[in-house]
Order: structure tokens, then sequence, then C-alpha cells
């Protein structure tokens, strides 16, 4: 157990605290701070290079100095139930990886699959899986190359969890990071939050609630294929807001850009259907997971070009222009309220949790 | 959610009939977590007059909840024959070393619920289990809980018991206003506690201590409706109890819930973290229903931890301190690293700071 620094600081007395360092918790995997904490304190000193530090959804690299470079990614891939509205672990499992690459500028071409089945799993649910996976690797376009099948004793998964790699390929003169944004940028989402995460929750059946969302699950890279034709030099950053939701993505290009976000929560699209839930729940849509969300930071001169053409591609209809990029305060958040305050938006602390009332 | 209830037009509209009725500082505190939450969430204090100071009161049940019950949920919940259920936000609340996620990562059955119905329907699925309920919370969940403890009686339930407490609102409101230190003027009841239990009980204590009180909603809107008519009273100098939630809350209340509550639990003196002893500001099950009190039935009645003397927290819940002015706020004491309850919970004062702060 780590006491941190409060025992300097005078007048603190409160409960001690507890960092979870001497053991994993669920809010390690919940993709915001905890999850970052257990990177920057574990997995980047003790893998440090250059192409790890960049800090972005893909490591990218040249085979050699002046040569055509790549991007190349892993996820792993692990949900409860396995099957739910608008997808499954297959198809998140391809779309994941295939978007971990897209938004990087790359051109998605091969992943390879990792297969650990829990015994007893039904050979059916496997053929179900496998089935949309290649149905997923299809609609991107995409190549599943080389894979590996491991069975663990019943008890030791919780069914199948599927890790998948991608290469990609990115074009001369891309250069797409979130180290990239700029004062004046202007912030574009592809189109509502929140509904990959409250269609697995509903699926879960945990709580009595009737809902007809479906999860957002896409492959992204013809969405970004089609608004780098539009305006590639002048697209910044583009990431994939997935676990932690959109507010734990923008805080993290604002910190790797150094700059300030300022987003306005009247032109942030959230479904009736998922707000609804989220009323209930005490949930912050801003927080919940997408799984085929694009966020698009560019110059502002191509901002209509690019949000044009993103409606005309496939996931892009909804597109809509939801803040802007200033230079102070630098790697904060920050958003004008519905009714006119304003407050900063931090990212995701540990676990979601519902409140009690 | 596109109600009436957040219109920006609307709301502006409040602030500016506060902004014309205040011509002198006000300390107004809100009593509900649910409301400091809304205020934070919706950047509310930057756009009241700077004469109005808002105090977030002790109404989150997940903060107030005493050391000692929190470990007793802990020691439960260690035991291979429970499962344990609670609502979310208490699976981060420290006990003296641990809290309930260390404990699941442990091998402990610790599941989310929303309800105590669905901790009952988990306990008719798993007779051979030992299925226990965290009944915390106000007025406001008293009455679900005592249905859940009922039902388990119906249904002749051997394995079902409540980790139960209950805290209530108006012995806290004297406490505040019986403190030498208070600062507060005029308060914002809380409108879901009045829902259950009406607002009879509060025009005594207004009369008492001569503070004007609003039963106050969680929109935006109503909480400008609740702080205009605060500042009102206090500007006119009248003391009453006047009701800002009209569409849900009533003067008596709803008499099923507030039956339900009677039938199944008592009085008692509680505990609040941060605060200590408040005489009578608690309820227990009543002696009938005492095979459903998981204190008794795990024997954990002798865990009685010390609790530090020093945290702000109570000053906090008080409204004598704000989280920033607290030495740990932001540094040692983040939502993710909580030292304290009140940076624990989403309805926490310190932690809606943390999430809301202004900018």
């Amino acid at each position: 157990m780590t006491h941190d620094s409060t025992s300097n600081l005078p007048g603190a007395a409160c409960p001690l605290p507890l960092a979870h360092t001497d053991r994993i918790v669920m809010g390690h995997g919940s993709g915001g701070k905890m999850s970052h904490d257990l990177i920057a304190r574990l997995f980047i000193p003790a893998f440090d290079n250059p192409i790890l530090r960049a800090g972005d959804d893909a490591g990218v690299f040249a085979a050699s100095k002046g040569t055509a470079r790549y991007a190349l990614t892993t996820d792993c891939h692990v949900v409860t139930p396995l099957f739910f509205p608008g997808g499954d672990i297959g198809r998140l499992a391809v779309c994941g990886t295939v978007n971990d690459l897209a938004v990087m500028g790359a051109t998605p071409r091969y992943l390879t699959a990792g297969f650990i089945l829990e015994e007893g799993l039904e050979t059916a649910v496997l053929e179900q899986v496998v089935r949309s996976m290649q149905a997923a690797a299809a609609e991107a376009g995409i190549q599943i190359v080389a894979g590996d099948t491991k069975v663990v004793q019943k008890g030791s998964a919780d069914g199948l969890f599927i890790t998948t790699s991608g290469l990609g390929t990115i074009p001369e003169g891309i250069h797409i990071s979130g180290n990239n944004a700029r004062p004046g940028d202007v912030v574009i989402l592809s189109g509502p939050v929140g509904d990959h995460g409250i269609a697995v929750l509903a699926a879960r059946g945990e709580i009595e609630m009737e809902t007809d969302v479906q999860s957002d699950v896409a492959p992204l890279n013809r969405l970004v294929a089609a608004l780098l034709a539009a305006a590639a030099p002048e697209i910044h950053v583009l990431r994939d807001p997935t676990r932690g939701g959109l507010a734990t993505t923008l805080n993290e290009i604002a910190r790797q850009s150094q700059v300030c976000i300022h987003l306005n929560e009247a032109s942030i699209p959230v479904r009736p259907a998922v707000a609804a839930v989220c009323e209930m729940l005490g949930f912050d849509p801003l927080y919940v997971a997408n799984e085929g969300k694009l966020v698009a930071i560019v110059a502002p001169g191509q901002a209509e070009a690019v949000l044009s053409a993103m409606h005309q591609a496939p996931y892009g209809a909804e597109a809509v222009i939801i803040g802007e990029i200033t230079a102070a305060p630098n790697g904060r958040v920050l958003m004008k309220t519905a009714i006119g305050g304003t407050r900063i938006v931090d990212m995701l602390a540990g676990e979601m949790l519902p409140r009690i009332c | 959610m596109f109600t009436p209830y957040r219109s920006p037009s609307l709301v502006q509209a409040t602030l500016a009939e506060i902004r014309q009725a205040t011509s002198q500082p006000w300390v107004i505190m809100e009593i509900c977590g649910g409301q400091t939450h809304a205020i934070l969430r919706y950047g509310m204090e930057q756009l009241l007059p700077p004469e109005t100071e808002l105090v977030h009161g002790p109404g989150c049940p997940v903060c107030v909840t005493s050391l000692d019950l929190i470990e007793k949920a802990l020691a439960i919940a260690s035991d291979p024959q429970v499962i344990f259920t609670s609502y979310g936000d208490m699976l981060r609340v420290p006990g003296v070393d641990r809290d309930l996620f260390s404990v699941r990562a442990a091998g402990g059955d610790i599941r989310v619920v929303y309800s105590p119905l669905d901790a009952l329907r988990i306990a008719q699925q798993n007779p051979h289990k030992q299925v226990v309920f965290f009944a915390i919370g106000f007025e406001t969940t008293a009455p679900a809980n005592a249905m859940s403890v009922l039902q388990a009686k119906a249904l002749g339930l051997k394995n079902y018991s409540a980790l139960v407490s209950h805290v209530c609102v108006p012995p806290a409101l004297s406490a505040i206003l019986n403190s030498p230190a208070n600062r507060v003027q005029g308060f914002l009841l809380a409108g879901h506690v009045c829902a259950v239990m009406g607002y009879h009980q509060y025009p005594s204590l207004a009369e008492q201590y001569r503070v004007p009180m609003v039963v106050t909603g969680f929109e935006p809107l109503d909480i400008a409706r609740g702080i205009l008519e605060t500042v009102k009273l206090l500007e006119s100098g009248r003391v009453e109890v006047r009701n800002a939630y009209e569409r849900v809350v009533t003067f008596e209340g709803n008499h099923a819930a507030q039956e339900a509550i009677a039938r199944v639990f008592e009085p008692c003196d509680r505990k609040w973290r941060g605060i200590g002893a408040i005489p009578l500001s608690g309820w227990k099950l009543r002696p009938e229903f005492q095979a459903y009190d998981a204190e008794s039935r795990f024997q954990v009645g002798s865990i009685q931890p010390e609790e530090s003397p020093l945290c702000i927290a109570g000053q906090i819940l008080q409204g004598l301190k704000k989280p920033p002015q607290c030495p740990a706020f932001g540094r040692a004491c983040t939502p993710e690293h909580p030292l304290g309850a009140t940076m624990v919970s989403s309805e926490g004062a310190c932690a809606a700071y943390y999430h809301y702060p202004a900018s």
C-alpha cells in the first residue's frame, strides 16, 4: 500500500488513500486515469522507445530511413455478453484494431488474431464470432493473415477473449498524431456519443431497462479515407473515442498537443435513449464508450470541406462541429454548459459507477 | 434530455431575477449531493451574483456512511459464503486500509445492484449463499429498502439480510444549525427526500432557528428557482418553508412509502463520517425484523474503528470549509486516490468540485 505524499501535507488527515498499487482492480482497465497511471508507471519505463513514447493509438515507423511508413497496433477484446445489439466480440475485435490504424492516417492492410477460449464454449458460438470477423474484415477491406488459439480451463476466462494486431501503411505526406492540434483548429465529431457503452450495459440484463440502443461498432477506415482525400494536409488529429468516452480522448489530445479544447455542450449529439439511460444511472454520456466514432481536429479553413466529406462517407452522416482549440489553459478541456456556465471536463478516473440516487 | 427545466433562456431569466432580488451577501446551503453535482456540472455558481455563496451540505449518503459501517461491510463481503450487493458508489469508499474493490480483487463476490430488489432476486437465485445488501441512504432509498425486507419475509427467504446505514435530513440540519460556527442563513431542502417524507417536518425547525427553507429539485431551473425563493425570503426577513418543487413534492409526502418505512425501521442514534454521532439521526430495523439485520447475523457489531479527528471532510459536509481549502484537494486526494469519502462519490462535494471546477 502506498500512502503517497499525504503525510507531508499539513491538515490532511482524511482516511488513508487507496492507491491500488499492490493489486489490479477493474479501474485499471477503464481506459481512464488509472489505466494511464499503470501505463506510465509500468509499461512505458520498461519498454521505453521513441515510437512508444509518441503515445498514439498505433506505433508509427519506417522499415529503413526514407522508405514507406507503417502503423502497427494491438488490441485485446473482452466483453460481456459476447453478442449485443449492433455487434459482437468478433466485429469489435476487427473494428477496434482497424480504427486504431485508421486514426494514424494509415490504410489498414493485415490483421492477426489470437483466441483464448474457455473450456466448454459452444463451437456454434465461436463459429458465429468468426463469421462476424470475416464480415467485418471484408467491410474494412483487410485480410486476417495469422492467428493463434489457446484453450483455458473452465472458469479461467469468460467464454472467449480475442486479441488482434494490425499493420497499415501510411501514404506519403500524411502526418497525423495526437500531438498536432493547434490553436484555431476546429473539433469535429462523427456522430452521437455513448451508444456502444449503453447497448452493452443494457444487453447484460443486470438492470431492468428496456432500450433499443444499438452499439455503433464499425470500421472507420473508409470514413478516414474520405476526409483525407478532402483535406489531407489540414487534418491534424484523428482519434476514435472508445473506453473512457469522448471526455477522456479529448483530454489525451489536449495534454499531448499542449492546447486547450473548448467544447459547446449544446452541440454534442447524444441520442435521447442514451441520454435517458445515463440520467437514470447517473452516468455522463461524455464518459461512455463508443466503438465507431471519430474525432477530427482540422485547420479552420478546411472544417466545412471535411464536414461535407464526412457527411457523404459511411458512418459520417451525423458529423458536427463540437468545439475549437485555443492555446490556454493548456492541457485542459473546457465546456460551455447548456445553460451558459463553463466547466472543466476531466478524464474518467477509475471504473464508471452508477450513482445512488 | 430536452426538458424546459434545462432551458438556457428560462434559467438565465431566473438568474437575472436572483441578481435583481439580491442586495447583500447570503450564505445558502443545498442539502443534497445531487444538487451539488448539478450546480457544478452546469457551472451555475459562476452565473450567480457574487453575493450569493452556496455551501454544500451533508446530503451524500455515500460520504456520510460511518467508518465502522464500511469496516463491517468489508468484513461481511470477505466471507466466502456471502454475495455482497451494493450501490456502485460505495465500492470506492475507503475503510481503514482497503475498499470493496480490494475485497473483490482478493476474491470476494461483490455485485453492483441498482435496487435492493435486485439483491432480493440474487438471493432467490442463490439459495446456498448469504446475500447481503448495503442499505445506505437518506429517506429517499428507505422505502425500497423497507420493501425488500418485507418481501424477504413474505417469501420466507432465509438468506437475505441488509446492512442498514440509514440517515435522516432533519437531525443533520439541527446539528448544523446548533454548531457555534454555523454560517448558513438559508437552506435548499432535498427534493427527493421531501417527495417521500413531505416537508411538514421543517416549519418547526425553520421557526426554531429563524432560517428560511425552500424545497428544491435537481434540474438547473429547479435549483435557480430554489435559490431565488430563498433569497427573496432572506431579503424580506421572512422565516418560512416554501416549495419550489411542486411538480414532485407535497406537504404530506408519500403516505404508502412512509408507512413501509415505519413498519420496518425505527429511529436510532447514528454516526456520520467526518461529523460524528448525531442523536436519533438514523433508522435501524425494528426488533421484529432483526432476522434480516446483517450486523447481528454476521456478528460484526464489535467492529468500531477510530476515525481521524482531523479529517476536513466533516467541515466540508457542514459547510464550514470548501473542498479547495483542503491542502490535499486535487493533489494527494483525487477521485481515483480518494483520501476522504467526499471525494469518492460522484455526489460528494469534493468529487463534484474536482470534476467540475470553475474555469
